[in-house]
Parts: C-alpha cells; sequence; structure tokens
C-alpha cells in the first residue's frame, strides 16, 4: 500500500471521528450549561478550551457568547470548525476512492453537503439539537458501512488507528475539562457549598453524555455517578471503546497487521502502561492536570511515530 | 418529445442517421424505428435514467475556472452515434498506419534525422516547436515508439468520409469516458442490444495494461505498472483513478516515487518498491525537474535519467509530442509515404502553413472563412473561427500571425457531420467529432468506435467538454 494512500486513509477516519464527537460535545454542553446555576465559570468559553483552539477564538472574538462560540466552532474557524473537519474528511476520501467502499465516498460527500447547506441554523440554539443529532447518525453510518464492507487488511487498519487515536485524545480533553478547570470554578461562584453536589453530579454525567458513555457506565459502574469513578472508567476502562485504555489497546492489537511495526507498538505500550499506571484518587487530589497533559503527549508521540514510520517523509 | 424523422433537419450538413426525411441510412434504420416508437414519456424516464446513472456512477468532470464545486457531473445525451462496421475498418487501419509512421517520425527526429537530410520536412521547423526535447536526442526506446497511447480526433465533412482534424500524442484523455458512455447506455437502452450486433469496448483497459506491460525493462509476469497524476485537481483526475482501478495499478503523484540509482521506486507502507512502467500524465515540462522545468513539484527528481538508461517504461515518452505540433500535423501524409512507403489510408483536412509566405498571404486575405489554429494549444483554446470571428478578433488575429507565422496554421471549415440528440422538446441535430484511442507497443490496437463529442449548443461547432460540449455512446454496427 503506498504511503500516501495510508495517510490519507488515516485522516479521513480521524476528522470523521473528530467530527462526530465535536458535534456530541457541542450538543451536550448546550443542554448541560442550560442547567447550571448562573454565577458558574463553565461557560461556552469553555467549549473552545476543550477543542483546544482557544487563542484563535480570543483572537477574533470579543465576547464568549454563546452564538459567538456556535458559530467559531460550527462554521468560522479555517481549518478547526466541524464544516472544516467535514470537509477535509471529504478531501482525505476523494483521493482514496480507489480502496473504499464506493459508497462511502458518496456518504462522506452526501454529509459534506448537508452540512455546508445547514451548519449555520446550529448558531440558534432551537434548531441546534436536531441539527447535531443528524450529523452525529450520518457519520456512525459512514463509519458502521466502512467496518460492514473492508476487508481487515491495512486500509482498515489505518482506519482503525486514525478513530481510536482520535477517541484517546478526546477523552482526555473531556476528563481534563471536567476535573482541571471547572470545579475549582464552581466553588468561587456565587453558589453556597452545600449546594455543590446537585450540579457535580449533573456535571460528570454529562461529561459521560459527551462519550455516550453514561449508559455503559451506569452498566459496569455501580456506584453513583462520581468524579473518581468518571475519570477512572473514561482513562482505564478495557472495554468501553471511547475509553483511553480500550482506544489504546485497539491500536496495539491493529498494528500486528502491519510492516515494520516495532518502533510504533513500543510508542503505544508506553502510553497504555501510562494511561493505566495512573492512581486516579491520588491524582484527583493533586496532579491531575499535569497528568492528563503528559498523556496528550503520549498520544501525539503515538501519532509521530505512526507518521514516521508509514506516511511520506515532510518535504 | 417525439422522435419524428420527417420533420428532423440537419439542413445542408451530412447527418450521420438520416439521409434524407423521414429515410435513415441502412446500419441506422433499427434505432431509428425504435426511437420512432418510444413515447414522450419513454423518452423522458430514458433521459432522467441516464441522469440518475451518471450521478450514482460518480462519472465526473473538472472545469478549472469553476472554483468551489470542482467535479461537474458527465454532460450526456443517450441517442446514441452509429458507425458502420465496414467503415470502421478501414478507418482503423488508417489510424494503426498513421501512429506507425508519427512514431518512425519522432524516432527519426531523436536519432538519425534522414527525414531532414531528405529535405521532406525543413529542420527548424521541428527544432522550433516548442514539444520538441533536445534531452531526447540519441535515445531509442523499446520497438523505436514513442507514443504509446494516441488520441485521434476525425471528423465527417460534407462528403461523408473521415478527416484527421489531430494526434494528441502527449496525455490524451477521454477514454474512460468512452468506456463509461457505454456503461450508461447498457442501462438506458439494455433492449436495444438485444437486437444489435454492437462491438463491445470494455478490453480497452486490458489492452493498455498489454501495451504497458511490454514495454517493462523487467521481464516478468506482472510487472509494476503505475499511473502518474499531477493530482486530484487535474482536470482528468476521475480517469486517472478509472483506468489505474480497472487495469488494477496504483495511482501515484510525483510524492509517492523516488529515484535511485537510476531506478525508480514508490514508497508504500513496507518501504521501497520497484517501478517498471510509468503510464504518465503529466506534462513533459513537470516530469523531471533536475532535467525539465525546475520548479515543477509534480514530477519526480532523476526520472529523465532512469528512462534514458532503460530502467523504467515511460508511456508516452518525453518528448513524443513534437509529433503532435498542428504544423508537423500538415506533414504527416508524406511521412507515411517516405516511412511506410503507403499511400495515406485517412486524408488530413487541408492545411494552410502560415510560416510558408505563399500560404500566409492566402489565410491572410481570406481569414473570414478558415478556421486558424496555434501549433500548440489543446483543447480547442487560442483558435479563432473565421465565419463566426468579430472584425476585433480577425484584426488580432492578423497581427497574431504576423508577429509569430511558425506558431499557425489554418484550415477551411469543414462542415462537420451531425447526429440526433434529445433537446427538451424534439430530436435535434447537433454537430460532432471522434476520438478513437491507438496503443503501439510490440502490436497496434484501436479502440471500437471511441469517444463521440457533441457540440450541444446548436449549430455550435465546439465539442470541447470544458467549453459546453457533451458525449455519446458510439456504437460500430454490422450490417445485420
Amino acid at each position: 500500500m503506498l504511503s500516501r494512500v495510508a495517510e490519507r486513509i488515516y485522516w479521513q477516519a480521524r476528522y470523521l471521528e473528530r467530527a462526530e464527537n465535536t458535534a456530541r460535545l457541542l450538543n451536550v454542553f448546550s443542554t448541560l450549561l442550560l442547567d447550571l446555576p448562573p454565577g458558574t465559570k463553565l461557560g461556552w468559553h469553555s467549549l473552545v478550551e476543550i477543542t483546544g483552539t482557544d487563542q484563535i477564538f480570543d483572537a477574533k472574538y470579543k465576547q464568549a457568547s454563546e452564538r459567538n462560540v456556535m458559530r467559531f466552532l460550527l462554521c468560522d474557524n479555517p481549518g478547526g470548525s466541524l464544516l472544516d473537519m467535514l470537509a477535509n474528511t471529504r478531501e482525505n476520501a476523494r483521493t482514496t476512492r480507489e480502496i473504499m467502499p464506493l459508497e462511502a465516498f458518496e456518504q462522506i460527500n452526501d454529509l459534506y453537503h448537508f452540512a455546508k447547506g445547514n451548519l449555520k441554523s446550529g448558531v440558534d440554539r432551537g434548531s441546534r439539537h436536531q441539527l447535531l443529532e443528524e450529523i452525529i447518525s450520518k457519520c456512525q453510518e459512514i463509519s458502521g458501512l466502512m467496518a460492514g464492507s473492508m476487508s481487515r487488511g491495512e486500509a482498515y487498519s489505518f482506519v482503525r488507528i486514525g478513530r481510536s487515536l482520535e477517541r484517546a485524545d478526546m477523552a482526555t480533553r473531556v476528563v481534563d475539562v471536567g476535573s482541571g478547570n471547572l470545579l475549582p470554578d464552581l466553588s468561587l461562584g456565587s453558589v453556597p457549598p452545600e449546594s455543590y453536589e446537585p450540579y457535580e453530579n449533573t456535571l460528570w454525567m454529562n461529561i459521560l453524555h459527551s462519550l455516550t458513555a453514561y449508559q455503559m457506565y451506569r452498566q459496569n459502574v455501580k456506584h453513583r455517578v462520581n468524579g473518581e469513578d468518571v475519570v477512572t472508567f473514561l482513562l482505564q476502562d478495557e472495554d468501553f471503546p471511547r475509553a483511553a485504555t480500550h482506544a489504546l489497546t485497539t491500536i496495539s492489537h491493529v498494528l500486528k497487521k502491519l510492516p515494520n511495526d516495532t518502533k510504533v507498538a513500543k510508542q503505544v505500550n508506553r502510553a497504555l502502561r501510562f494511561v493505566q499506571n495512573g492512581d486516579i484518587k491520588k491524582l484527583l487530589r493533586s496532579g491531575l492536570l499535569e497528568h492528563l497533559d503528559s498523556l496528550q503527549v503520549e498520544i501525539a508521540n503515538i501519532h509521530q511515530s505512526v507518521a514516521d514510520t508509514w506516511f511520506l517523509p515532510n518535504k | 418529445m417525439r422522435a419524428n424523422w420527417k420533420t428532423y433537419n440537419p439542413g445542408h450538413f451530412f447527418d450521420e442517421i438520416i439521409s434524407s426525411p423521414g429515410y435513415a441510412r441502412k446500419p441506422a434504420r433499427r434505432l431509428a424505428s425504435y426511437l420512432r416508437s418510444l413515447t414522450h414519456e419513454d423518452l423522458q424516464q430514458k433521459k432522467l435514467a441516464a441522469e440518475l446513472a451518471i450521478k450514482t456512477m460518480g462519472i465526473s468532470f473538472t472545469v478549472y475556472s469553476d472554483a468551489g464545486n470542482i467535479d461537474r457531473e458527465w454532460p450526456f445525451d443517450i441517442i446514441p452515434r452509429i458507425i458502420a462496421e465496414k467503415e470502421w475498418d478501414h478507418t482503423s487501419l488508417g489510424l494503426q498506419q498513421r501512429l506507425q509512421a508519427l512514431n518512425c517520425f519522432i524516432n527519426d527526429v531523436y536519432n538519425d534525422q534522414k527525414i531532414f537530410k531528405d529535405k521532406l520536412i525543413p529542420k527548424e521547423l521541428v527544432l522550433d516547436s516548442a514539444n520538441f526535447r533536445k534531452q531526447c536526442m540519441g535515445i531509442n526506446p523499446r520497438y523505436g515508439v514513442w507514443a504509446h497511447v494516441c488520441g485521434t480526433d476525425l471528423i465527417k465533412g460534407g462528403d461523408g468520409q473521415f478527416y484527421v482534424l489531430e494526434d494528441n500524442l502527449r496525455v490524451p484523455s477521454g477514454v474512460s469516458y468512452m468506456l463509461e458512455n457505454r456503461r450508461v447506455t447498457k442501462r438506458v437502452f439494455p433492449e436495444l442490444f438485444e437486437n444489435h450486433a454492437i462491438r463491445p469496448i470494455t478490453e480497452y483497459p486490458a489492452q493498455l495494461f498489454d501495451t504497458l506491460a511490454a514495454i517493462s525493462p523487467r521481464q516478468s509476469d506482472y510487472p509494476k505498472v503505475v499511473v502518474l497524476t499531477p493530482g486530484i485537481f487535474n482536470s482528468a483526475y476521475f480517469e486517472h483513478s478509472f483506468l489505474a482501478q480497472r487495469m488494477g495499478a496504483e495511482v501515484v503523484e510525483g510524492g509517492d516515487l523516488v529515484v535511485e540509482k537510476d531506478k525508480v521506486y514508490m514508497r508504500t507502507i513496507d518501504g521501497l518498491s520497484q517501478v517498471d512502467v510509468i503510464y504518465r500524465r503529466i506534462d513533459d515540462m513537470f516530469l523531471d525537474p533536475s532535467v525539465f522545468n525546475k520548479e515543477s513539484v509534480l514530477g519526480v527528481s532523476g526520472l529523465f535519467n532512469a528512462w534514458k538508461k532503460g530502467n523504467v517504461g515511460l508511456a508516452n515518452a518525453p518528448g513524443a509530442g513534437v509529433a503532435d505540433d498542428k504544423i508537423i500535423y500538415t506533414y504527416v501524409p508524406q511521412m507515411i509515404k517516405y516511412y511506410l512507403g503507403e499511400e495515406p489510408i485517412l486524408p488530413n483536412v487541408p492545411s494552410y502553413l502560415c510560416v510558408d509566405k505563399v500560404q500566409r498571404q492566402h489565410v491572410l486575405e481570406n481569414l473570414d472563412k478558415l478556421v486558424v489554429k496555434p501549433a500548440n494549444e489543446s483543447g480547442g483554446y487560442g483558435m479563432l473561427i473565421g465565419p463566426q470571428a468579430s472584425k476585433r478578433e480577425l484584426a488580432e488575429f492578423k497581427r497574431r500571425i504576423k508577429a509569430d507565422p511558425r506558431n499557425y496554421m489554418a484550415q477551411p471549415l469543414i462542415s462537420l457531420s451531425t447526429v440526433p440528440i434529445l433537446g427538451d422538446r424534439v430530436v435535434e441535430p447537433r454537430h460532432v467529432d471522434l476520438r478513437p484511442f491507438v496503443l503501439q507497443a510490440d502490436k497496434s490496437y484501436v479502440t471500437a468506435g471511441g469517444l463521440t463529442r457533441v457540440a450541444m449548443v446548436k449549430g455550435s461547432y465546439i465539442v470541447n467538454s470544458s467549453q459546453g460540449g457533451g458525449s455519446k455512446d458510439t456504437w460500430i454496427v454490422g450490417d445485420n
């Protein structure tokens, strides 16, 4: 398989997964913010922080209002908006048409045109939910189609690596938001301390929702929703597909299908050990943010070693 | 919408289906009476079926100037064009003869230059051509063949004869549309295929693969053949990907290839893998920045030398375009006699060379009756159609011809033949040309028919898809 084709198929899968995750994130946060009391610091700006685009946003907009944030994340951030993620999915798919199922390209093409015509309407709260639900379900349709019709050879291995890396990345970002930035701010707000609890619950429940993890969490973790269990579940669960540990384990299995995988496998195992060895209870008291930062670096290093090993060298 | 052949009126043009009002030519009789039997609703429904098939099959082409939505669906007319088998067999021989002579000429230009010594063609005329590559001097590719794939443009004049309009020897495109047109027609008119003996065309990709495999330097059963594309933004990308898929070859871009020790490799996830033959769909000048255009990012550094040393096959060979210059075109009938000792089977369109003083005078005096073409443009760009031009355009061309006579030739405006298309309300005549594809390596091959291009606008002669032309399926049909 050509290195260039491997690279494009990998990015196609990453962008598709990223688009789905972003759509879900926006959807969940739109509902979550309605539940939180005024005075909490968790606000629309948190959304641009999660997606790591706060600097670009701040340079562009004076105010982190709901409309501004939504416009920015949906369609007004070149290269980083939901629309551009779908455009990138399509561009990468267009150049790998020969090896993907024909219908997959057609659906990706449709999805892009649908998003192009409709994403702006998501700036309004009234139509946002339905729009994002539709994007999510179309993304899942495409992933399902590829899962159902592509042989488990080299091409599909790159799809899975791209998708899993994106999932691991998203899990760490979401945990980052839930644990680090926002809870202390809750206590600094105008809310009296004894009333934290319901909001803390709401927050963690929504964090789970943003990774479609709520039901699986309830079935597997029998306690009530609490920070420590949620963080443990999202980082260390071996069976939930969007948990960091599961995603990284998937990559290490997939690698066996590919030639010259030693270097990449080493890096994946490093990241895996790192995430599994974290003592969440202790980290929650102090050091979780630094831990998550290091985990992000480990994940970025996996991408780097994949690129070094299989993709075209940079010119 | 009904196919009423009595009111169908091609005027004074030669129509390929109808000989006089209400009467179809013999090979087209079945088709004409079948079309007449269809109701307005039938035809409407078939037209929609074709549009849908084209959309779902993803047949598209790209227009450079259309920023934004670059992929357009392929414009297609459902009524097939009919050519009699006998006529085609004769034409096909003429096409093979022509390509053989052209390849002899190219090989001669880059080696012995006998044709100059024998004073058949002025040397300067060839060496001044923008497509002459001095780097190719002394190279002798296998079988003496430089142009392995040729798209020859044919037109039918008022006498119903095929004439050669031009030879495309660089990177001719359109063959994928020829194949897709047939697939669409099969979906739309399956019933017609039962009653006609229509020559199949599907073998083209296999024939192309054999031609390419024949020039592989490593003789093996499975030479590694790749299609080199400038990339997704090229107007013919659909075709590059299509042909690669049908041949079981990889589509590669310049960045996928690397030359080491004069051998060409592609970068795969399993390391470097040697390439035997490159079907290149990028221009000479962009092939190798170390030899041609230094700015090129599309090509591969070192590729030219690898080819020169015989370590990789290149189709078409660099420099082959020297024979597809429109000035050189006028000499092809003489070349056929000179190299093959045969009479040309297919005639050229009569032409005037502006570089010749007497002929130039004739051109300048009759500009409003002639078609003027620059030597090296393709796709219908930079042309003047005298009878349809404004005074300003005529004056502008006069100036250009005087300034650079070597770059221009002129031909009388041939009354292109017509075929029926399905208009919005009625069946109407439109002008067409034909591009068959000719292959040559150890043996020759000609497609059964080719790509028929139609000027969809009433009265227009412009058939190029980039300028509003459409296309049709082309049937080579037996007598019974």
